[in-house]
């Protein structure tokens, strides 16, 4: 094995923070190195310092052995390095081709599109990904758009691939075709470093690093190692992987809070995204919402909380009708909506924590004296949540895009957790936690229904579904297929629901 | 009145709005660059007054009408350079510093022309003389509205297919769009955003220059104070209702146009409306287009917010 990269107690700060202190490292050519830690251990930043994108302010980096500088991710894109960074780079209003293409050649005053074209071509073969180069971004699902991302990297000759967190916006489905991609471009002779939440991908690595609070707690090999033992080096203490079931009061759910019933809603292409949606969601109970992504989960979440008027259908809460209300109406009904895109939909990214916060609750009487803004009040409310959601910043007026994306991730939470008090929307809570985070996040979750919440919760993990759900709602292709019980149903046959397979319904 | 006399003010109002098309044309086109690149740069007014006036400066010192709209194209790329200074280096706020630089030039035009002038009659020069295309001018009523104009009217007019083709058929322009667009996805590929956001402020400031010195030399034969009167202002709101596309800005260019000549002929056609009227009929066409253009806007997504890593 010959060493391609290596960092030499390599220490970065931010302004209030170390986020990478003398950081020992080094990725062997050929493995699949696994960058693991909690939300701000310094997995991102360690990346971009690999990457040029940051210049560390101790410690050096060597390539082959040699000593170097990268001074600007061009001179890292030189070295061979490519980078996949863990919140997309990508011109929505560009084609793929002109994503991949844009900034890549250096001379001459051509396009040379028809070039690049065919070269996008052979690398789609080659790693069997199915784009069409011309399409523009802005259409891609989430999934397509990252492996446009990936082919951005590929397309530049990485020898060495940094993925970060790339699995945490795919589809199961997805990060498996993933796998074979990166263990494909392994057989190849590329290394890869691979940052990852999810504890399967990290066990199919061929070593992994530790960081806990910018500092390398270790490197092992996972065959040494079971998953318990990892999570604690991440956090230094045990944490539970898989929540307990532990079903609500199957009496107090009767009650119904949310009662859906035919919604239907054509975005503005005219697709029908909602087909006739009809749910009940009891008091204290958690209705799981299984789905592929993009079959009408998102515009689900968006009419429950107002933001968009369904062609159709009406919405009840608490026996009262709200369909067609502005979101404010629901908001001060007391419906919290934890949205799957967090810097575009549940953050001002230039904000600082305590004033995204309170997004949207800015007129509460808690937040104001007369026609201000009662800083010094939201200042003590925001630091409290920060305590409660162990929200790693140097200060309540950090900006959030400073903030780790899991961090991030934690202030939307924090935000819709406190406020709300009927009805709680959360749409991929737990996308880019770490594990620690996600079994606090669902014990969070358990309490806001045991104290009488009505919860709609969308994700990937299937599992998790089975596990927290009280029912779990199938959706596909904006209907419901079917409503099941997770005592007695299979992942399996969830999937075939998700697949489109109807049943009827179980009420 | 007479049929001849009627295509006759047709043909001098088309023909008008050509002349006047064309320093508002120069400077929207080239905001069109700056603004693809992501800077909102509010200076045009002053950057346009700055090339007219020293136009005026060097034409009536040297006498020579090229060196005139030579030195107006480098006094708009000097003005151009603290704009990107300002927005790119230090980043400020874009509007504030358009704003800025307007005042400052309006404040500083003034003085300078005040001392040139000083105990002495205003002095005057020569300006351009049309240019007739052989053959192209002769043919009826097109000819004479298109093809016998000042030589850098048909540059204004080819510069809208020159900036089309660099901005989509380019590898410049891919670029500069994506600086726009989303400018870190250039900086990941370790390529300078500032110095292609400096690139595209000064192309700009340079056509806008450009604009004021032949607004200057193709005209008038004397500076007067505020002598752009807001068509650097015309430039900004022709790219936004032409949305950001060389075509509108082109089309949106020529409407304003067509009202002003039309204004400047109301006394012969004996139209009844004050002049006034025909002043504000852009500013209202624009906000009347950009209603019903709303939903497809194609303003770049990053447009005026200052590019931090
Ligand atoms: N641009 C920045 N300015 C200031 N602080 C930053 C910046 N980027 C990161 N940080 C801080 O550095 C620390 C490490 O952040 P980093 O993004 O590397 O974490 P991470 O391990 O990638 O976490 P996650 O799993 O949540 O993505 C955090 O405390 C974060 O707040
Ligand atoms: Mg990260």
């Amino acid at each position: 094995m010959t060493t391609i990269l290596r960092t030499v107690n390599l220490t970065k700060r931010f302004p209030g923070v170390i986020a990478n202190e003398d950081v020992n490292f080094d990725l062997q050519k050929g493995e699949i190195h696994c960058l693991f830690g909690e939300n701000g251990a310094g997995k991102s930043t360690l990346s971009s310092c690999l990457f040029g994108f940051y210049q560390p302010e101790g410690g050096s980096l060597e390539l082959n052995g040699e000593p170097v500088k990268f001074r600007s991710p061009r001179d890292a894109i030189h070295a061979g390095i490519g980078m996949v960074h863990q919140h997309f780079v990508l011109v929505p209003d560009f084609t793929v081709l002109e994503n991949i293409v844009v900034g890549t050649h250096e001379h001459g005053w051509q396009l040379g599109l028809d070039e690049a074209r065919k070269r996008v071509a052979s690398l789609c073969r080659e790693y069997e990904i199915d784009l069409e180069p011309d399409a523009l971004v802005r259409d891609l699902a989430v999934g397509q758009q990252q492996w446009v991302e990936i082919l951005k990297a590929l397309y530049l000759g990485a020898k060495v691939l940094i993925l970060d967190e790339p699995s945490a916006v795919l589809t199961p489905e997805e990060s498996i075709r993933l796998f074979r991609i990166i263990s494909h471009m392994k057989e190849l002779g590329l290394s890869i470093i691979l940052i990852s939440h999810k504890m399967v991908e990290v066990m199919q690595s061929d070593r992994v690093t530790v960081l806990r609070k910018g500092k390398v707690v270790g490197t092992v090999c996972p065959d040494e190692v079971t998953p318990k033992e990892l999570t604690r080096m991440m956090v230094g203490r045990d944490i539970e992987l898989r929540v307990v079931r532990d079903r609500s009061n199957k009496e107090a759910a009767k009650e119904p809070v949310l009662v859906v019933g035919g919604l239907s809603y054509r975005d503005t292409r005219d697709n029908l995204m909602l087909d006739q949606v009809t749910l009940t969601i009891g008091r204290g109970e958690i209705l799981g919402l299984a789905g592929v992504s993009g079959n009408g989960q998102k515009e689900l979440f968006e009419v429950l909380s107002g933001i968009i008027v369904p062609g159709s259908g009406n919405v009840t809460l608490a026996g009262e009708r709200i369909e067609g209300l502005p979101s404010r109406h629901y908001m001060d009904r007391g419906v919290g909506l934890v949205p799957d895109d967090r810097f575009r939909e549940g953050l001002i990214p230039e904000f600082g924590i305590q004033e995204n916060m309170i997004l949207g609750w800015q007129r509460h009487d808690d937040y104001t004296q007369g026609p201000f803004l009662n800083h010094k009040q939201i200042g003590t409310i925001a630091e409290g949540l920060i305590d409660e959601f162990r929200i790693k910043a140097p200060s309540a007026d950090t900006p959030v895009n400073h903030l780790s994306g899991g961090n991030a991730q934690k202030v939307i939470l924090a935000r819709e957790f406190v406020h709300s008090n009927k009805l709680l929307l959360a749409n991929q809570p737990t996308r880019g936690l770490d594990l620690g985070v996600i079994e606090y996040v669902y014990k969070q979750i358990i309490a806001k229904r045991d104290e009488g919440y009505a919860v709609l919760l969308a994700s990937e993990e299937l599992e998790d579904l089975l596990n927290l759900s009280d029912r779990i709602a199938v959706i596909s292709g904006g209907r419901i297929t079917g409503v099941v019980d997770p005592e007695n149903t299979s992942i399996e046959e969830i999937g075939l629901l998700m697949a489109g397979e109807r049943k009827e319904a179980a009420e | 009145m007479g049929e001849l006399f009627q295509e006759a003010i047709l043909v001098s109002i088309l023909a008008g709005m050509i002349r006047i098309a064309t320093p508002i044309l120069f400077a929207a086109i080239g905001e069109l660059v700056t603004q693809r690149a992501g800077i909102w740069n509010m200076g045009v007014e002053g950057t346009m007054l700055m090339g007219a006036f020293t136009a005026y400066f060097i034409a009536t010192a040297t006498g020579s009408v090229w060196l005139a709209v030579l030195a107006a194209m480098i006094a708009g790329a000097l003005v151009g350079l603290i704009i990107a200074f300002m927005t790119v280096t230090m980043r400020v706020d874009h509007f504030i510093t358009g704003l800025g630089i307007n005042l400052l030039v309006a404040g500083l035009t003034l003085y300078w022309f005040r001392m040139y002038i000083k105990g002495r009659a205003q002095p005057t020069f020569d300006g351009f003389d049309n240019v007739a295309i052989p053959g192209l001018s002769a043919i009826p009523f097109i000819g004479e509205i298109l093809f016998d104009q000042r030589l850098l009217t048909y540059m204004a007019f080819a510069a809208v297919p020159a900036v089309w083709y660099l901005l989509y058929r380019t590898r410049w322009g891919l670029e500069l769009r994506c600086l726009g667009e989303n400018p870190k996805a250039l900086d990941i590929k370790g390529l300078s955003v500032s110095a292609r956001q400096y690139a595209a402020v000064l192309f700009g400031s340079v056509m806008t220059g450009l604009g004021g010195g032949f607004l200057m030399l193709g005209f008038s034969d004397r500076f007067l104070a505020d002598i752009t009167a807001g068509r650097g202002w015309l430039a900004i709101v022709a790219l936004i209702a032409g949305n950001w596309m060389p075509r509108g800005v082109l089309a949106a260019v020529l409407v304003f146009a067509l009202l002003e000549s039309v204004a400047t002929h109301v006394q012969v056609l004996g139209i009844d409306v004050p002049h006034q009227i025909f002043l504000a009929l852009p500013y209202l066409a624009s906000i009347l287009l950009l209603m019903g253009l709303r939903r497809q806007s194609r303003q770049p997504q990053r447009l005026g917010i200052p590019y931090f890593r």
